[in-house]
C-alpha cells in the first residue's frame, strides 16, 4: 500500500511531537524541524497530487480498516490542490519566521514551532479526510493550536483570541450536532457512504436542519459576514508569521470543507436552490460590507483583515451559486487569495517588525525604505483589487461570468461594486507609500527585510503574476479536475 | 415511561442545555461564566450522540460466549458513544487552553468582567 496520503498528515504531527526534543538542543533545532515538518508534507503532498491528476484518486485505509468502517484518507484532485497549497505556504510561513524567532529562548521558540506544526497537521486533515467526524477532530486540532499561537502576539491578541475561542467552539459544536443528524439519517461517516445513501432520506426535514447545523458551523470557522465577529480583532493584533499563514489559509480550509459536503456529499446541484440562495445573498453582504468596512481602517493589518471579509464573500458566492463556471471561480479564488492575502500580510508584518509601525499614515515614502518589501505589496494588491494580468483578476472574471450566466445580477453588482471600493481602499495605502515624503527625515533604517523575511514575499507576489499569465493553464490543470462530476 | 417519551424528554435535555450554553456565552459578562456555559453547550452535543446511540432493553455489543445467532437488535450502537470519547477530550483540550488564556489576562488586567475589560483595552 502506497502510504503518501498519510505521511501528508503524519509527517507534521510527529514532527510536532518531536520539536520540543530538538529545542533542548537550541532553538535552531527546532526551526529546522519546523522546516522540515512543513516541506515533508509539501513533497508528499505534490507526489499525491500527480498521481490524483493522473486520474486515479488515491484512497487510502487508516489503520487498515476499509471504509465505511474505518477513516479513509482521499486524494482527489481537489484536495490534491489544497494540499499543496496549504503545505506550500506553510513553509514560506516556517522560513518567514526565521528572523522574527531569532531573539527567543530556545523554549519558547520549541513552543512556537511545535504548536506551528500541529496547526499545519489539523489544516492538511481537513483538506484530505475523507470521514465526516474526522474532519470535526482535525478542524479542533487546527483551532486549539491556531488559538495558542495568535495570542502570543500581546495582550490585546489574548482578549481578542478567548472570544475567538469561544465563538470558535460554538461554530465546532454546530458542525458536531448536523453531523450527528446525519449520522442518525444514513449510519454512516465516511463521505462517499454518506453521499450514496442520501437520495434514500433527501426530502426529510432532518437532512435541512443537518445542512443549516453545518453550513452556519463552518460559515462562523470561514468567517461570512454576519459570522465574522471574531476575525478583525484576532487578525489585528496576531504575531507576524502566525497570520501570514492563517489569514492564507486557514478561512479558506473552512470555506473548502463547506465545499466538499455541500457538493460531494450532499451533490447540491440536485437538492432546492433557496438554502443555497439564503447563502449567496449573505456573501453578496459580505462582499459589500467587508469592503466598506476595510475603507474605514486607519490600520493596515485592519483593513486587510476587513478585506480578508470581503474576500471570503466571493469564495462563497461561487459555492452559493454552484454552477462549473462559478465553482472554477470559487476555487481559483480560494487559491489566488491565499497567495494574495499571505503576501499582503507578511510584507505588513515586516514593515512592523522593522519599523514598529501599521497605521496608514505611517507607511508614507515606505517605497523608498523597503523597495521590494512595497514592490511585492503592490503586486498583491493590484491583484486584490483585480487588475490584469494578474491573479486575482481571473477569479473575479470567472465569478463574474457566472453570475451572468445564471442571471443573478445582484450578485453582478456587489462584484463590481466591491471591485472599485477594494481599489479606493489599497490605492489610499499605495499613494502613501509612493507618492507621499517621508513623515521623518532622520532615516532610522533604511535597509531591507533580512533575506528570510523577503524571499517569501517576493515569491508570492511572483507567484501572483504567474497564476494570472498561466491562469488558463492553472484551471483546466488543476482547477476544473476538481469540480464534482 | 415508555421508550418513546424517553427518548423524547432526553432530546428536549440536550436541546435545552443547548440553549442555556449558547445564552450564556452571549449574555453573561464575566468571562468565566461564558466559559462554563461553553462547556454545557459541549455537553448538550455530547448527551444528544449519547442518546443517540441508545436503545432501551439492549447490551453492549459484546457476543457470549457459545451464541451462535447474535440478533443485532439486542445490541446498542457503540459508535456514537466512542465519539463522544474524542469530543470529550477536544472539550478538555478547549477548556485547557481557555483557562491558559482567562489566567493571563487575569494577571495583566486584573479583571475578568467583559465590560471592565473593555474599558481597560480601550
Amino acid at each position: 500500500m502506497d502510504h503518501t496520503p498519510i505521511l501528508i498528515v503524519l509527517v507534521p504531527l510527529t514532527s510536532a511531537l518531536l520539536i520540543p526534543f530538538l529545542a533542548m538542543g537550541g532553538g535552531r533545532f527546532a526551526r529546522a524541524g519546523l522546516l522540515f515538518a512543513t516541506a515533508g508534507s509539501l513533497l508528499c503532498s505534490i507526489l499525491a497530487l500527480r498521481a490524483s491528476l493522473e486520474g486515479e484518486v488515491l484512497s487510502y485505509h487508516v489503520g487498515g480498516w476499509p471504509p465505511p468502517w474505518g477513516i479513509e484518507i482521499v486524494i482527489d484532485p481537489l484536495s490534491g490542490v489544497m494540499a499543496t497549497l496549504v503545505s506550500f505556504l506553510a513553509v514560506l510561513a516556517a522560513f518567514y519566521s526565521g528572523p522574527y524567532l531569532s531573539g527567543w529562548t530556545a523554549r519558547r521558540t520549541g513552543t512556537f514551532c511545535s504548536l506551528f506544526a500541529l496547526l499545519v497537521t489539523g489544516l492538511q486533515g481537513i483538506v484530505v479526510t475523507g470521514d465526516l467526524f474526522n474532519l470535526y477532530v482535525f478542524l479542533e486540532i487546527s483551532s486549539i493550536s491556531a488559538y495558542a499561537l495568535l495570542s502570543s502576539g500581546g495582550s490585546k491578541a489574548i482578549v481578542a483570541v478567548f472570544r475567538y475561542l469561544l465563538i470558535g467552539t460554538v461554530a465546532a459544536s454546530f458542525y458536531l450536532i448536523g453531523v450527528g443528524y446525519l449520522y442518525a439519517m444514513t449510519g454512516t461517516l465516511n463521505m462517499a457512504d454518506m453521499a450514496a445513501r442520501l437520495p434514500e432520506t433527501s426530502d426529510s426535514p432532518v437532512i435541512v436542519v443537518a445542512v443549516s447545523f453545518i453550513v452556519i458551523g463552518l460559515a462562523i470557522k470561514a468567517a461570512l459576514f454576519p459570522l465574522h465577529g471574531w476575525l478583525p480583532d484576532t487578525y489585528t493584533y496576531a504575531p507576524g508569521p502566525v497570520i501570514g499563514f492563517v489569514a492564507a489559509v486557514m478561512t479558506k480550509v473552512s470555506a473548502y470543507a463547506l465545499y466538499r459536503i455541500l457538493f460531494y456529499v450532499f451533490v447540491a446541484g440536485t437538492g432546492p436552490r433557496e438554502p443555497l440562495l439564503l447563502l449567496g445573498w449573505a456573501s453578496v453582504i459580505a462582499v459589500v460590507a467587508g469592503s466598506l468596512m476595510a475603507l474605514a481602517q486607519k490600520d493596515v493589518q485592519r483593513m486587510l483583515a476587513y478585506s480578508s471579509i470581503g474576500q471570503m464573500g466571493y469564495i462563497m458566492l461561487g459555492i452559493a451559486i454552484g454552477t462549473p463556471l462559478a465553482l472554477t471561480g470559487a476555487l481559483l479564488h480560494v487559491v489566488n487569495h491565499a497567495v494574495m492575502k499571505g503576501c499582503l500580510f507578511m510584507a505588513v508584518n515586516g514593515v512592523q517588525w522593522r519599523l514598529g509601525v501599521f497605521r496608514v499614515c505611517d507607511f508614507a515614502g515606505m517605497g523608498r525604505r523597503l523597495p521590494l518589501t512595497m514592490a511585492a505589496f503592490t503586486v498583491a494588491a493590484l491583484s486584490m483589487i483585480g487588475l490584469p494580468p494578474t491573479a486575482g483578476f481571473f477569479s473575479k472574471y470567472y465569478l463574474a461570468l457566472a453570475a451572468l450566466e445564471s442571471g443573478y445580477f445582484p450578485f453582478l453588482a456587489a462584484l463590481i461594486l466591491s471591485s472599485l471600493l477594494g481599489a479606493v481602499y489599497f490605492f489610499r495605502v499605495l499613494e502613501k507609500v509612493y507618492l507621499s515624503p517621508e513623515n521623518d527625515e532622520e532615516t532610522r533604517d533604511t535597509s531591507e527585510l533580512p533575506f528570510p523575511m523577503l524571499a517569501p514575499i517576493l515569491t508570492l507576489a511572483v507567484l501572483a503574476l504567474l497564476l494570472g499569465l498561466f491562469n488558463q493553464t492553472v484551471v483546466t490543470e488543476l482547477i476544473q479536475p476538481g469540480l464534482p462530476s | 415511561m415508555e421508550a418513546e417519551t424517553l427518548s423524547f424528554v432526553n432530546y428536549c435535555l440536550a436541546a435545552s442545555l443547548f440553549l442555556i450554553g449558547l445564552y450564556g456565552i452571549l449574555a453573561r459578562p464575566h468571562l468565566v461564566r461564558k466559559l462554563m456555559a461553553m462547556n454545557i453547550l459541549q455537553v448538550a452535543v455530547i448527551v444528544f450522540f449519547i442518546i443517540l446511540g441508545y436503545k432501551s432493553d439492549a447490551t453492549p455489543p459484546i457476543v457470549r460466549h457459545g451464541d451462535e445467532t447474535p440478533i443485532a437488535r439486542n445490541y446498542i450502537n457503540p459508535l456514537p458513544h466512542t465519539l463522544m470519547l474524542t469530543a470529550i477530550v477536544v472539550s478538555v483540550s478547549t477548556t485547557g487552553v481557555a483557562l491558559a488564556l482567562l489566567i493571563r489576562i487575569h494577571r495583566r488586567f486584573g479583571t475578568l468582567d467583559e465590560s471592565e475589560l473593555m474599558e481597560k483595552l480601550k
